[in-house]
């Protein structure tokens, strides 16, 4: 066992743990942060996807003696003040998750996204967030989600209200639909 | 203003919710990291379980050794096949498909023989995830190898090995259905004798993998004799049924709860081995157990689907009006058969003739065991590969008469006026208009203007080439008429139930039978209850997915949620608002007669401002305090709702390919659907599930493909073999729709899950083989890796097998040769 010191979500830990331990294992069995999820055991689908020292990373890729002395935000440490983070609120406006259990993953690497990429295209969009799998949505809406928290992010488009919904975008050949405003 | 106005809009009817883009309810819990996935439940001294698995695809135990595993730290218990070989039973199959079927049985451990490589061996249950991983390490196993069966057309020869030695041959049961002998069509032979042109196929539907994001896991807490189950499954209705029937737990003591479940898309529709498993070990060991799935182990063992090989006849006159369809199939079972194994392929059975006027039509399947693990539904069961059958050899009858493929279809297909249309297959296609699908489609697309792209070049012999492939499809939905399913020998009804319950403070909880996993049900019940009780959207809460809150359900699969659970939840509020209105009557002393009833609030006809709301008396009635005697004093209401017909939803799907004749590299230019599936009750979810369908039809066309090596290995074990797409790989979809009212359900709504999935394979394969056709290309098959789609370029052929596998290239070598011999010839 070896004892390490983490920040994570605000809170400090210390904390003895196996050297095999991924740093997934030990949010989710040790610190009880069930947000963070597991989706393969190879580093293919991103689910797990944290923010360590304010980077985004693959928490099973990361050894839990790795993360001593360091800063880790989990899905569950975005929000401030119960107020949604703005990609949060993206996804949701935009209808960017349907079973949502890639969506952890995808919100924490979609926020590295843009802070490297204030104001990323269709196409930077879809390769920057090529390393979290989702199986639901087809990733559209997702894309939308990521480019609407981008502009709020760097104070463009203050919010999703004067954002095209989704609905208007795309079932144009429906007269019936009527957007919620 | 608004103040003049003010009464007018007070007495107003509130907007509609049915229609509205209404952001779903559902999202809070999941983009927040607060959900309540089984996996992450924790009860005190609870135990885990991990599972020893077969590395063998086909042999005999001849010895386990368990000594060294149970010494280890932290073990608790071990158990072997033969431990539990009297309680386990066999896992269900619920659909003999004829009265003959052969099944095998299947034990959720296996006892004496092992029959494809991930089943389990023994189950090792220790105080930590890690501690049972590290001593299945520790189990020595040892098998008598036999030989493995692979390949279908191998298989059903008289001289084949025998997937289990049990059994006379591989074959577990022949389904037949002949119009001619149905009464629906002509005589099929003599169509095909009569026959001026006859075009004959031979299609390969690849093996595919689910892939639902979240990994299964199933945790059992047992209370003395009772017993409390949570699974990621899509149906803990029928699971418990299930579940009883096999273990002999009475139906009554046994709870199972589906919590949050990360997608499943058909994969997690069956019992598995490992919640019988689970429920045993939790009854011996008296402990709370868990057990929580790897992904490796999720594509190993988990269900598979699709893995059928088609043979197709059509039959047609030179101007291009068809006259007969012939299908001969067979359909890979795997090693045993689950829950509606055998059913998938003969579900597809009714799809084959699409939305085409086949004066004749015979169906036939063989149903084969291989040495892999089982298959059972996938997005679309059945349908996706009828749908790809068909709509590629349209286009295969197109090319040898000469004539657009769009032409050959329009030809063909059901005009407008001839709904409701009765098929070939005997199904009563219900409403639409795929003239119009398809020209708003086209427009979409901007279809001229890619045909004179292609057209240059084509002329300036441009490495880069372009095609366009057309779907025009339709399929089953709302499953299911229960009738229709006895007469198919179905093991259960089709129904669905709902029930409101009105509480005191006004606000509603609505119970569904039908249990979602990312669908967005509770955002959609809330808006259909939300109009019919005329209450605010947000005052309406819908729950789910527990045995023991909803009694009754037969849970969410075969696009049948809306369309049937929505119903039942209309029926269900229809009772609320009869007995309200007794109640009503009473308290406002009228006659019901008198009581109109609108946004929520009973009013005497044409006395202004005598409002009773729904909500007040809901708490009238809750107080109990003045009712009409006779009755009781209550406006909760149950519904059950059965379809008396499917549901048909259609669309037309276009996708512009370029094919890099030089590399065989294949990239979706443009993608342009437009799909009908009834009345919308939600555009933002339906267009969700169309994206989502349209991601996973794209990924078995181009990308996705289960490949078992020529011992029985999954090569593609793994996300980094098994490739599911990533937003990278995938185009921008266009999607538009027409709304043609499904008449078998109050709401209209036709269903829309498996729509994309279902339509958009045969497009995209389509549009490969128009970019390439005259180079001497009719056929490549799926996935469209760029080795296969150079292959069929540059050597004819259809590409091959995948060459690393070589799993089924002896067989193949002999059957791939572009064949105008049919398989029934």
């Amino acid at each position: 066992m070896t004892q390490i010191s983490v920040r994570v979500d605000g809170a400090s830990y210390s904390d003895d743990v196996e050297p095999r331990t991924l740093l997934v294992h030990y949010l989710r069995e040790q610190l009880g942060k069930v947000g963070t999820v597991v989706g393969c055991d190879t580093s293919n689908c991103g689910a797990c996807t944290v923010h360590l020292d304010g980077e985004a990373v693959k928490s099973c890729t990361v050894f839990a003696v790795q993360a001593d002395g360091s800063e880790v935000t989990t899905i569950e440490g975005i929000s401030q003040n119960g107020t949604l983070h703005p990609m949060q609120k993206a996804f949701h406006e935009m209808h960017g998750l349907q079973c949502g259990f890639c969506t952890p993953g995808m919100i924490m690497a979609s926020i590295d996204l843009v802070n490297d990429n204030p104001d990323p295209s269709e196409d930077e969009v879809r390769e920057g967030i090529e390393g979290n799998l989702c199986r639901c949505t087809g990733y559209q809406n997702i894309v939308r989600a990521v480019q609407q928290a981008a502009g709020e992010m760097h104070g463009r488009a203050a919010s999703g209200t004067s954002h095209e919904s989704p609905a208007v975008v795309d079932t144009a050949a429906a007269p019936h639909v009527a957007v919620q405003s | 203003m608004t103040l003049v106005e003010e009464p007018t809009t007070a007495d107003a009817v509130p907007e509609k919710e049915i229609g509205k883009a209404r952001r779903r309810k559902e999202d809070a819990r999941l983009i927040t990291g607060r959900t309540t996935w089984t996996d992450n439940m924790v009860l005190p001294g609870m135990l885990h379980m991990a599972f020893v698995r077969s590395p063998v695809a086909h042999g005999k135990i001849t010895q386990i050794d368990v000594s060294a595993a149970q010494q280890a730290p932290g073990v608790i218990a071990v158990f072997t096949g033969r431990d539990v070989a009297d309680e386990q039973g066999s896992l269900p199959c619920a659909w003999p498909v004829t009265p003959d079927m052969v099944n095998p049985g299947h034990p959720s451990i296996a006892v004496d023989e092992v029959n494809h490589v991930g089943e389990a061996v023994a189950v090792i249950v220790a105080r930590s995830k890690v501690a049972a991983q590290d001593a299945v390490e520790l189990v020595d196993v040892d098998y008598d190898v036999l030989p493995v069966v692979l390949d279908m057309e191998e298989a059903v020869k008289a001289d084949a090995h025998l997937c289990h030695d049990h059994t006379s041959s591989n074959t577990s049961y022949h389904f037949v259905f002949d119009a001619g002998d149905a009464g629906t069509g002509a005589d099929t032979e003599q169509a095909f004798a009569d026959a001026e042109v006859v075009v004959s196929r031979r299609f390969v539907q690849q093996r595919l993998i689910p892939a639902f994001m979240e990994p299964r896991s199933v945790v059992v807490q047992p209370q003395g004799d009772n017993y409390t189950l949570w699974s990621s499954t899509q149906i803990p209705h029928i699971l418990r049924v299930m579940l009883a029937m096999v273990t002999g737990v009475p139906e009554h003591k046994l709870r199972v709860i589906a919590p949050d479940v990360g997608g499943g898309f058909g994969g997690k529709i069956t019992p598995t081995p490992e919640e019988v498993v689970t429920l045993l070990v939790a009854r011996r060991l008296g402990k709370p157990i868990k057990w929580t799935e790897t992904r490796s182990e999720s594509l190993m063992t988990a269900h598979h689907g699709r893995d059928q090989i088609q043979y197709i006849d059509v039959a047609a006159d030179r101007e291009g009006n068809v006259k007969g369809l012939r299908v001969r199939l067979l359909a890979d079972m795997g090693a045993y058969l689950r829950l509606i194994t055998p059913g998938i392929p003969a579900l597809g059975a009714f799809m084959f003739p699409g939305i085409y006027k086949f004066p004749a039509y015979r169906f036939e399947c063989d149903g084969v065991f291989t040495n892999k693990v089982p298959t059972d539904a996938y997005r679309g069961a059945g349908r996706p590969e009828a749908t790809f059958a068909i709509e590629r050899i349209m286009d295969e009858l197109a090319d040898e008469l000469g004539m657009d493929p769009l032409e050959v279809r329009k030809k063909n297909w059901i005009n407008a006026e001839e709904f409701p249309f009765t098929t070939v297959a005997g199904l009563q296609y219900d409403s639409g208009d795929y003239e119009k699908a398809t020209q708003d489609a086209l427009d979409l697309l901007g279809y001229d203007e890619l045909r004179a792209e292609q057209k240059r070049r084509r002329e300036s012999n441009d490495p880069l080439q372009l095609g366009i492939g057309f779907s025009t499809f339709t399929e089953m939905c709302g499953l299911a008429p229960s009738r229709v399913l006895g007469s198919l020998s179905f093991g259960a009804g089709g129904w669905e139930s709902a029930s409101i319950r009105m509480l005191p403070t006004g606000k509603v909880e609505v119970v569904t039978g039908s249990t979602p996993h990312g669908q967005g049900h509770e955002t959609a019940w809330s808006q259909l209850v939300a109009d019919h009780l005329g209450v605010p959207f947000e005052d309406v809460e819908v729950l789910h997915g527990d045995t023991a809150i909803s009694s009754k359900g037969l849970d969410t699969y075969g696009s049948r949620s809306l369309v049937v659970g929505g119903t039942a939840v209309v029926k269900a509020a229809e009772k609320v608002v009869a007995k309200a209105r007794r109640i009503a009557a009473h308290l406002l002393e009228a006659s019901e007669d008198d009581l109109e009833f609108s946004g929520g609030k009973f009013s005497v006809r044409g006395t202004p401002g005598t409002g009773l709301g729904i909500q007040e008396i809901a708490l009238a009635i809750f107080a109990a305090h003045d009712y009409p005697e006779g009755i009781e004093p209550s406006i909760d209401a149950e519904a059950t709702f059965d379809p008396e017909n499917f549901s048909f939803p259609h669309g037309t799907h276009l996708c512009a390919m370029e094919v890099d004749t030089e590399t065989g590299f294949v990239k979706i230019r443009k993608y342009a659907c437009v799909d009908d599936v009834g009345t919308i009750v939600n555009p933002l979810i339906v267009e969700g599930q169309v994206h989502g369908g349209l991601a996973q039809g794209i990924a078995q066309a181009l990308y996705e493909e289960a490949v078992y090596d020529a011992d029985g290995n999954l090569t593609t074990g793994t996300f980094v073999d098994y490739l599911v797409p990533a937003a990278s790989d995938l185009p921008h979809f266009d999607t538009g729709n027409t709304v043609h009212t499904a008449p078998s359900n109050p709401i209209g709504a036709k269903g829309v899950g498996e729509a994309g999935c279902i339509a958009s394979t045969p497009a995209v394969v389509n549009a490969a083989i128009d970019a390439v056709r005259h180079l001497g290309v009719s056929d490549i098959r799926m996935p469209l890796t760029p080795e296969r789609v150079w292959r069929a370029i540059h050597e004819g052929g259809d590409g091959g097998d995948r060459a690393s596998a070589r799993t089924n290239a002896q067989a193949a070598d002999s059957s791939d040769a572009p064949s105008t011999a049919g398989g029934l010839q």
